[in-house]
């Protein structure tokens, strides 16, 4: 059985609601048959409309959107048969969880017993067994979410798509419900896309991840790529921690180039520059740089401990260096690391590989 | 163990409890001075008067008083054949008591209400008793007027002895007592009470269902536009509001009358011949359309506040799961609007039932109401007790309405903002 690769094809879109500014632009989006997706990114940046215009709510105002290669533009919502879950749940208060989860089945005319069978199979599901006769208003948050997943699941639609459906939880159910809402997806295999601007969420439950500024898709890719390989300076500062170094290329060559800064040179790994003289920024990943670096690591340099932040299973480091007084280092709370003091002076290194090169911000 | 059950004590040696229980009372007290004007004003201006309607439209003490030994002397007096001679006698000098006091017009009036023909009888008798000789009054008085030998109109004083009566409650729906004291229809010519009732139900009835016709789309539309579009709506819809009845009122006079700008519109574009304008005031139209523009806002306005408060992602989460638009209104966003529905109509339908200024003026014969009624009452026959008692009818039906209202919606599923 052959993956549908193109199960859901964003085909050059675009959306404007004044016809002035275009929230959603050229976006181009394949997802596949079976996959978690999610869309990442700031609010305003189009990933909520691109849910919207999937799910009917919205028309694109070019291009198409393809739903198992048929054109969809033109299909009311109701016809769509994709499940959702609202960002506030949108439970029907005045019908009890029974009846919520019998209204898509009700509206496809499916026998009561049938139905019935549907309904204790998604409640099950979400382990609710038991609350069919509640009203909405009478279960926690955390139960009223899992009512709403149960819900879009209950028709067994082929995608469902979830609009920051965690939102309003506290942390910790928020993080249960994470995997609980992954396990649901691996059991049953339905193809869910997914929004967020959680990026702690995004990195747990998906298969790829489509980081939205600015109404495109700045980078497409499973999470760790999206956080180890970040390919411009958005993905880089949205993803994550992130230093940054500013500057101009000054050589290029064997795959490293040599990046001139205000008083030093640094090496790094180019990415999106291409020659001499180009300007960019130079990122690292906290945990990438080191303390006391002992191996041959090619770029070593000294730095001035700002301050210093405990975090039980590791330090934080704010250090001075190279004239970027926001340099973070994460230490991890071993025996080992005893130098770190207020205003010491110590040495930091990194390799090359792990500070990439990209567009200027 | 033992600081457990030491009972506790404030710094200045009062027991807790004690001290609680004082600070309790003084905050209750306060809370009852807050209320107290709100109480004393609902006191004067709701239950007095309508305590004081209440007696009013039950009160017959009048004729009672004028009366007293006649009264006392009919109390034998079983009413088949004329009454005896001391019957006349005690009612000779309750009269003469009367022409003392000038309040023997005040009698025929009275007597009058209670069948007609009293008002000239009485005047004959008040001139040829001057001239009466002591002793057998029954012919005396008889020789004055054949009415007066007649046993009708002495059941008809008896009639009036009582204190209290309800004659005027069955008025009210076009009965009364018969001489033999059953109750029973009044002639057909003369039934217009029923008639009234039924036309206010009507027009209350429709006027609701136009108002709620009207406006549904209206408050959907101020509670989903965006603010600054909602904000302009909301001004027009209250606009009228701000607006004084009676110049409302007046408007639509100029709007609808034969000589007016729709039927001017409609002869216009042809829809009817100049000769042949069409009549929308002083009948039911007139009140109809007059009665639902000035109501409308009451609609609205409880109908807004709850559509307000529904979100849009359920109607978006009705059609995703596959309802059809029509099918996630009727199944989502209805039933979650029926609070407000009941609140707007309920008030709608109270307001409408006690119109009074506007089918006055734009109503006609045709689209008159009961309050009308009961005003003309007030105003032109001073029969007060009469006015009081419809006013208390029309108030008890709309208690009936509510608490029919309370069986099936259920008053606390009320809202009004």
């Amino acid at each position: 059985m052959s993956v549908n690769k193109e199960f859901v094809k964003f085909d050059k879109v675009d959306k404007s609601y004044d016809g002035k500014v275009l929230v959603v632009k050229d976006l181009q989006l394949d997802i596949a048959e079976g996959e978690f997706i999610t869309m990442l990114g700031p609010s305003g940046s189009g990933k909520t409309t691109c849910l919207m215009m999937l799910a009917g709510f919205e028309t694109p105002t070019n291009g198409e959107i393809y739903l198992d290669g048929n054109a969809i533009s033109s299909i009311p919502p109701h016809k769509r048969g994709i499940g959702m879950v609202f960002q506030n749940y949108a439970l029907f208060p005045h019908m009890t969880v029974y009846e919520n989860l019998a209204f898509p089945l009700r509206v496809r005319k499916i026998p009561k017993d049938e139905a019935d069978k549907k309904i204790d199979k998604a409640l099950s599901m979400v382990s609710l067994q038991g609350f069919a006769q509640r009203m909405p208003g009478q279960l926690s948050g955390g139960q009223q979410q899992r009512v709403a997943v149960a819900r879009s699941l209950v028709f067994d639609p082929q995608l469902v798509l979830m609009d920051e459906p965690l939102g309003a939880l506290d942390k910790n159910l928020r993080e249960s419900m994470q995997y609980e809402i992954k396990h649901i997806h691996e059991n049953i295999g339905v193809t869910v896309v997914y929004v967020t601007h959680d990026q702690s969420e995004a990195l747990t439950m998906s298969n790829r991840i489509a980081v939205f500024n600015d109404g495109k898709v700045q980078q497409l890719s499973s999470p760790d790529e999206l956080y180890e390989k970040p390919v411009n300076s958005f993905v880089a500062e949205f993803i994550g921690e992130n230093n940054t170094f500013a500057g101009e290329v000054s050589d290029i060559s064997n795959g490293k180039c040599k990046v001139k800064l205000a008083h030093a040179d640094i090496l790094a790994n180019p990415i999106s520059v291409k020659g001499k003289g180009e300007k960019t920024t130079v990122s690292i990943r906290p945990e990438r740089a080191l303390i006391n670096p002992t191996d041959k690591m090619d770029n070593i340099h000294k730095g001035k401990i700002e301050e210093v932040i405990y975090h039980g299973d590791h330090t934080r480091v704010r250090i001075n260096l190279l004239g970027n007084p926001e340099f973070i280092l994460k230490v991890p709370n071993s025996s080992s690391n005893l130098d770190i003091k207020l205003g010491n002076e110590i040495k930091i290194g990194w390799n090359s590989d792990d500070a990439r090169a990209l567009d200027p911000k | 163990m033992s600081s457990e059950n030491k009972q506790i004590l404030t710094t200045d040696g009062i027991p807790l409890e004690v001290s609680l229980k004082k600070a309790e009372k003084k905050n209750k007290i306060k809370a009852f001075l807050l209320v107290a004007p709100l109480l004393l004003f609902i006191i004067i201006t709701y239950v007095f008067p309508i305590g004081d309607m209440l007696m009013r439209s039950v009160d017959d003490k009048m004729v009672t008083e004028m009366l007293p030994k006649t009264f006392k002397s009919m109390e034998k007096w079983d009413g088949d054949e004329l009454p005896p001679e001391e019957v006349f006698e005690a009612f000779y000098f309750d009269f003469q008591k009367l022409i003392e006091e000038e309040r023997e017009g005040k009698l025929s009036t009275q007597l009058n209400y209670t069948k007609n023909g009293f008002k000239s009888i009485i005047k004959k008798l008040r001139r040829k008793s001057k001239s009466f000789e002591e002793g057998n009054y029954k012919e005396q008085i008889m020789s004055v007027h054949k009415r007066w030998a007649d046993v009708e109109y002495w059941r008809a004083i008896k009639r009036r002895a009582p204190a209290y009566t309800y004659q005027k409650y069955l008025k009210g729906v076009d009965m009364f007592e018969n001489e033999k004291g059953k109750i029973v229809n009044v002639s057909e010519d003369r039934r217009i009470h029923r008639i009234l009732w039924l036309r206010t139900l009507e027009i209350a009835f429709f006027v609701t269902v136009f108002c709620f016709l009207m406006a549904y789309p209206i408050a959907h539309l101020l509670a989903t536009l965006p603010m600054k579009y909602s904000n302009l709506l909301m001004i027009c819809v209250l606009l009228p509001f701000w607006t004084s009845l009676l110049v409302r009122t007046a408007s639509w006079m100029i709007l609808l009358q034969q000589q007016g700008i729709v039927n001017d519109f409609f002869v216009m574009i042809g829809l009817v011949t100049d000769d042949n304008r069409v009549e929308m005031m002083f009948n039911k139209t007139g009140s109809y359309v007059a009665m639902t523009q000035i109501l409308l806002p009451f609609m609205v306005l409880p109908l807004y506040s709850v559509m307000k408060t529904i979100s849009p992602s359920l109607m978006r989460a009705g059609k995703s799961l596959g309802g059809t638009p029509f099918v996630a209104f009727w199944k989502v966003y209805f039933p979650l609007t029926i609070p407000g529905i009941g609140a707007g109509c309920l008030l709608v339908f109270i307001l409408a039932i006690g119109y009074y200024i506007t089918p006055a003026l734009v109503g006609g014969a045709s689209g008159t109401l009961i309050s009308n009624q009961i005003a003309f009452h007030m105003k032109s026959t001073l029969d007060w007790s009469f006015a009081s008692a419809m006013g208390l009818m029309l108030l008890s039906g709309v208690l009936v309405i509510y608490w029919l209202y309370n069986k099936l919606v259920g008053i606390d599923n009320i809202k009004l903002g």
